[in-house]
């Protein structure tokens, strides 16, 4: 079963790697931009093939290794 | 004193901070690897030396935080054993949940590399008592992750408690953005756990002990864990 966690920065904590990409992408000529924040994919592959098992066990993932839940905010979605 | 130095894949500082132990306490401290699952028996200062664990992979610190030593660590933490974390060895602290908040990258995005000053906040604790209250010292940094942040709630309880032990400053000891290298909040540099056991720290204190390199600085904090541990036994 493929799977994907989306770890992001919490709103609130700075994010000075997401504001040095945001004045690369102005001083690119890339206009409108006006906010980046940058963050992480895991995508993994589980075996068996039980959904619910599978979001389980990376929200276990999630919150022990994967993500600092001090400064980050994770998502599970299991793709199937 | 029986101190343990911590071992990691990716450390690189283990050996200057032995040498600083052996130097300080007349006594050759023990090296422990990540995969054991015990501490020496009788160890009584642990530490997490500086360098860059598994690579700095995921977070600085993360994998560490997670390897088998990291539990009797814990173990030992609980019963009050004196826990001193530098640089890499604050950031693995703070992933294994011994300390509260995460270094987040230099807000200048630069590692840094050079010395600062650093006022002494107090010096009635294990690690401190090597110094007095409001002293200024010299010590080195060399990092890219040591901006201190936690939440608003835990940051009020550090100060509250008089939880910060070292803070960065200018020469004469005053507090300005100017001399907060790396953007911490409230210009932390180190802190201790609630029990007043666990410490961590960004810069190197065990690079400021010998004459022949330059300032000595360092040496107070050696120099009182030995003397706490004296008293103690």
């Amino acid at each position: 079963m493929k799977a994907r966690v989306t770890v992001t920065l919490k709103s609130g904590i700075l994010d000075p790697q997401g504001k040095a990409i945001e004045g690369a992408l102005r001083s690119l000529g890339i206009v409108g931009v006006s906010s980046v924040r940058q963050g992480k994919v895991f995508d993994i592959e589980i075996e068996g093939g039980d959904r619910d098992k599978t979001e389980a066990l990376l929200k276990q993932a999630a919150d022990k290794l994967l993500a600092n839940t001090v400064i980050e905010n994770y998502r599970v979605d299991v793709l199937g | 004193m029986k101190a343990a130095v911590l071992h990691f894949p990716g450390i690189n500082r283990e050996r200057d901070m032995a040498r600083t132990l052996r130097l300080i306490s007349g006594r050759e401290p023990a090296m422990v690897w990540h995969a054991e699952t015990e501490l020496p028996s009788g160890t009584d200062l642990v530490v997490i030396p500086g360098g860059f664990s598994y690579g700095d992979y995921l977070r600085c610190g993360a994998i560490a935080a997670r390897s088998p030593i990291m539990n009797a660590v814990r173990a030992y933490a609980a019963h009050g054993g004196l826990v001193l974390g530098v640089c890499n060895g604050f950031q693995i602290l703070c992933e294994a949940g011994l300390l509260p908040g995460v270094l987040m990258r230099n807000e200048n995005l630069r590692f840094i590399c050079r010395d600062v000053y650093l006022r002494v906040e107090r010096s009635d604790t294990p690690f401190t008592r090597g110094y007095n209250a409001g002293q200024v010292v010299r010590v080195p940094v060399a990092h890219g992750e040591g901006n201190y942040i936690a939440d608003g709630e835990t940051i009020a309880r550090l100060e509250g408690e008089g939880r910060v032990l070292f803070r960065y400053s200018s020469p004469d000891g005053m507090i300005d953005p100017n001399w907060n290298h790396n953007g911490a909040i409230n210009a932390i540099a180190g802190i201790v756990n609630e029990r007043g056991n666990v410490f961590g720290m960004m810069p190197h204190p065990e690079n400021h002990v010998e004459t022949a390199i330059g300032p000595t600085d360092g040496r107070g904090l050696f120099a009182g864990l030995v003397e706490a541990l004296d008293r103690a036994a």
